[in-house]
């Protein structure tokens, strides 16, 4: 399951919405081994493309570098599909290379640029191997009490 | 002194988890080549060879001193000892 706070989903919707029709992308890094996304870092689609994303090479290093001086990894690796399902297509399955990441995919197929209703999913993909996995949005709005308790709330939304 | 490569996650089957190794040569080429004697496997996993060309694959960055070397002569970008040679794939997808 993926817990993730309000304003880091937030955030990744608004960064989808924002770069449509071209694809959106980014990262949510956190403590390494924690699963905790905690860091929202938008990155520039070099592709700027309504079909690909990529990283710019210059700003993965930079982002790499970042994240390893200050003990993090890339707890969810986001990007958006504009014209079709939020699912991982072909291209996705074969390029991923980070197999302890949180695959976030989110379409603005439905609405594009304005409000309304962003699909928003989450998936493990490990050896080309896919799974859909339960998107639990917690609270951080507000101090945190124990994390079980915010998900249990919120999975009733 | 020698080379110390940045090994990402998704390689360190390679290398035992380790998160960095080192290695010997005066280009990229040899020291993937030494590389893959200690680890190997791991060249497949950075360069293809195409019409008998060897050349990094689409999606590796590889990164000599911060230098991304496909603007430094690709595999055959020079290095010395003290360097460091960092390994990414890429971030991409469709």
């Amino acid at each position: 399951m993926l817990s993730i706070g309000r304003a880091t989903y937030d955030a990744i919707v608004a960064h989808a919405r924002q770069d449509h029709p071209d694809e959106a992308c980014g990262v949510v890094a956190g403590p390494e081994g924690s699963d905790r996304p905690e860091r929202f870092v938008p990155m520039t689609n070099a592709a700027r493309s309504p079909t690909f994303y990529e990283f710019d090479p210059a700003d993965l290093l930079a982002l790499y570098q970042e994240m390893d001086s200050r003990g993090e990894e890339p707890v969810v690796v986001y990007h958006s599909h504009t014209a079709t399902e939020a699912y991982p297509s072909r291209t996705d399955i074969g390029l991923a290379t980070e197999p302890n990441a949180h695959y976030v995919l989110v379409s603005t197929r439905e609405h594009g640029n304005s409000e309304g209703h962003v699909e928003f999913r989450s998936y493990r993909i490990v050896d080309g191997q896919v799974s859909e996995e339960e998107v639990s949005v917690v609270d951080d709005t507000v101090s945190e009490p124990p994390s079980g308790i915010v998900s249990a709330h919120r999975a009733k939304d | 002194m020698a080379i110390e490569v940045r090994i990402p996650t998704i390689l360190r089957t390679y290398t035992d988890g380790e998160k960095s190794v080192t290695g010997e040569g005066g280009t990229l080429s040899e020291v993937i080549e030494d590389l893959e004697t200690n680890h190997p496997g791991i060249k497949e996993r950075l360069v293809e060879a195409t019409d008998g060309q060897s050349d990094l694959r689409r999606f590796v960055n590889v990164y000599v001193n911060d230098e991304d070397v496909r603007f430094t002569g690709g595999l055959e970008t020079s290095v010395s000892d003290g360097d460091q040679v960092v390994v990414l794939p890429a971030v991409a997808g469709g």
